[in-house]
């Protein structure tokens, strides 16, 4: 299909903080503070970044759970954000997420079993038979074994419990699936099974990722299109080979030249960033990175880049371009 | 021949749960020679933090217990002095860096408080020269406004600068060995690359031996010399780190190797071992990974292969029987 099945615009996310004294809201930590994206059908899109820049916010803010200050959010021509609730519930039906922690996202009182046919349940999808059914066929598209329906989440692997996640969220058969952090508690040699898995069923059910990560290897390796966050901004977002082989901004920079590499002969030229990343209650004004950045210019400190377009979808937002 | 800061012959350290003995490392051994990094990578379960624990002596007992082995450092066997020796050595000639410096700051002393403290239990430096060394050493790891943060509790500090804490701390005292177990996992990208510089930094000034543990594998690439495979307790490899990257022996390290995503070459399905790792307790006669290798045969469900010494590398595998010397 052509077209967007997700547009993102100026989407803001400020969390209120309120004083010591008096309980009236003082200052706005800005999470995420205008960002504009789109994704394609059947494509994945990679978001990274650092602690705190607001890529988990981003993915909440996308499904509408939590409180957005402003922008839009445009799930195949609808608004979800204006949407009421039965609209919102069946707008959910298509689009599912999958959380970082295995262990916290499934109740440890419920089967693997019954968590997944309570999903079904709640949708009003088919009678008990049917229902029983089709959670027999989850559980095997997720390479369990049926034996496993009767156990509870305690029984289970990291690996394991992450495939169970993996097959709630499709229990609605939805269009997208935001992953935040799928893989990142997982061990390496189970880590890229479910990589595999997450790709399998891209293939199989034309699915769209929208796919959170903080390892960049891992999301250059599932995504077509990465974005790269830093303070709540997208900073720049291009095609992923285009992104690590012509990086525009001093940050993405930076990071792509963090990452170790698995070759001990491979010495490249490390690019250190100074100090920490700054508090999102109070991001510099001006360009957000230009405390740590090497390039800076006197105009980084007093005027907020725009957006240039390289060309291709590369978008970078840095006064050098 | 290099001498050995450290040399750990036969280590075998046991769980016990109930009635039950869960070993959690076995017939360990290594060396490390000063101003060496020795990358230990594995995956959880695979007994390296128990490992490097048991050097320090922290293992908890109970439940915790080491079974056998030696554990030479200089003309003393670590596991079987007093506690008193113990207690001088810790810190003072090996000491440790933790994954999360959030739990291992003390949260209710200040920075200068818990850095001097080193200096005066160690080496009973009056208070006003600890602080003055404990200021000198923040200056060293590089800790901007240095003066500050000596009044400053833990929870005022980032990630990144709580671990330059925990790395002066460990380095007060100019130790032989230094065990960095996961010093990077809590932190990010660009933050683990200053943190990792910083260790280098340190052990070149110093000239200390590193245990680094991890299970990141482009970490090792970037800090060990020597590195040890460790899988369910055991050495499954041990190479120099150019051998054991590019020409990696034992089923579990090319598997392993393989299951990375690669930044660099074109997009290929990634490689995965089948399975997950068996419990502990739970294991079986024979090899420890004969129930996900691919390349198993009859002998590896029998007998557990011994080290055979392969060019470079020790491997533990019986694939490699009669193609190089048993060790």
């Amino acid at each position: 299909m052509i077209g967007n099945i997700l547009e993102v615009k100026d989407l803001k996310v400020h969390f209120p903080v309120k004083g010591e004294l008096i309980p009236k809201n003082v200052s706005y930590v800005k999470a995420v503070d205008g960002i504009s994206f789109n994704i394609g059908y059947a494509e994945t899109l990679g978001l990274v970044g650092e602690s705190g820049c607001g890529k988990s916010t981003t993915g909440r803010a996308v499904l509408n759970m939590m409180k957005v200050n402003s922008g839009q959010v445009i799930f195949e021509g609808r608004d979800i954000l204006k949407s009421n609730r039965n609209e919102l519930k069946k707008i959910r039906k298509d689009m599912q997420l999958i959380f970082q922690d295995p262990f916290g996202s499934l109740n440890p009182r419920m089967t693997i079993g019954s968590t997944l046919e309570e999903v079904l349940y709640v949708h009003h999808l088919g009678d008990k038979s049917q229902r029983q059914k089709k959670v027999n066929e989850l559980i095997d598209m997720v390479g369990l074994s049926k034996d496993y329906l009767s156990r509870y989440p305690h029984e289970f692997s990291g690996g394991q419990r992450q495939r169970a996640v993996i097959a709630r969220a499709l229990a609605v058969k939805p269009k997208f699936i935001i992953c935040d952090e799928p893989v990142s508690a997982l061990d390496v040699s189970i880590q890229s099974q479910i990589i595999n898995l997450l790709e399998g069923l891209q293939r199989s059910f034309n699915l769209t990722y929208l796919f959170i990560a903080h390892d960049l290897s891992v999301v250059k390796h599932i995504s077509s299109r990465i974005a790269v966050m830093y303070l709540g901004r997208i900073v720049e977002i291009a095609e992923s080979d285009e992104l690590f082989k012509r990086a525009a901004h001093p940050y993405t920079k930076a990071l792509l030249s963090s990452i170790p590499v698995c070759d001990p002969d491979f010495r490249k030229d490390r690019i250190l960033l100074e100090g920490d990343m700054p508090s999102p209650a109070n991001p510099p004004k001006g360009c957000r990175f230009h405390t740590r950045c090497i390039y800076a210019k006197e105009i980084c400190l007093r005027k907020e880049p725009v957006s240039a377009n390289l060309g291709n979808g590369h978008m970078v937002e840095c006064h050098l371009y | 021949m290099d001498e050995f800061v450290l040399e750990v012959r036969d280590l075998s350290i046991c769980f016990y749960s109930g009635r039950k003995e869960i070993p959690a490392v076995e017939n360990l051994s290594f060396n490390i020679s000063k101003g060496e990094t020795l990358g230990i990578v594995g995956e959880s379960g695979s007994g390296k933090t128990v490992t490097s624990l048991s050097i320090m002596q922290l293992i908890p007992n109970p439940p915790g217990k080491i079974t056998g082995g030696e554990m030479i450092f200089g003309s003393l066997d670590l596991l079987k002095a007093d506690d008193d020796i113990i207690r001088q050595i810790r810190g003072n000639n090996i000491s440790m860096i933790f994954q999360e410096p959030m739990t291992s700051l003390n949260p209710v002393y200040t920075i200068g408080e818990q850095l001097s403290e080193v200096f005066s239990t160690h080496q009973k430096l009056s208070k006003k020269e600890s602080m003055k060394r404990s200021l000198e050493m923040l200056k060293q790891v590089k800790i901007p406004l240095a003066e500050k943060r000596m009044k400053q509790y833990p929870h005022e500090l980032s990630g990144g600068m709580r671990q330059r804490v925990m790395i002066a701390m460990a380095l007060a005292c100019m130790p032989e060995i230094l065990i960095a177990d996961e010093p990077t996992t809590a932190l990010d990208v660009t933050i683990q690359s200053q943190i990792l510089h910083l260790i280098r930094e340190m052990k070149e000034k110093m000239n200390t031996a590193v245990i680094l543990i991890t299970h990141n594998m482009g970490v090792v690439a970037e800090m060990a010399d020597n590195v040890m495979v460790m899988y369910c307790g055991r050495a499954l490899e041990y190479a120099d780190v150019r051998t054991l990257f590019k020409e990696p022996k034992h089923p579990y390290t090319i598997g392993l190797l393989n299951s990375i995503p690669r930044i660099k070459g074109g997009r290929r399905k990634l490689y995965a071992i089948k399975g997950s790792v068996p419990v502990p307790g739970e294991v079986t006669a024979g090899c420890r990974f004969n129930s996900r290798c691919e390349d198993v045969f009859e002998k590896c469900r029998i007998e557990e292969p011994p080290f055979f010494e392969v060019g470079a590398s020790k491997v533990r595998c019986w694939k490699y029987e009669g193609k190089g010397v048993t060790v």
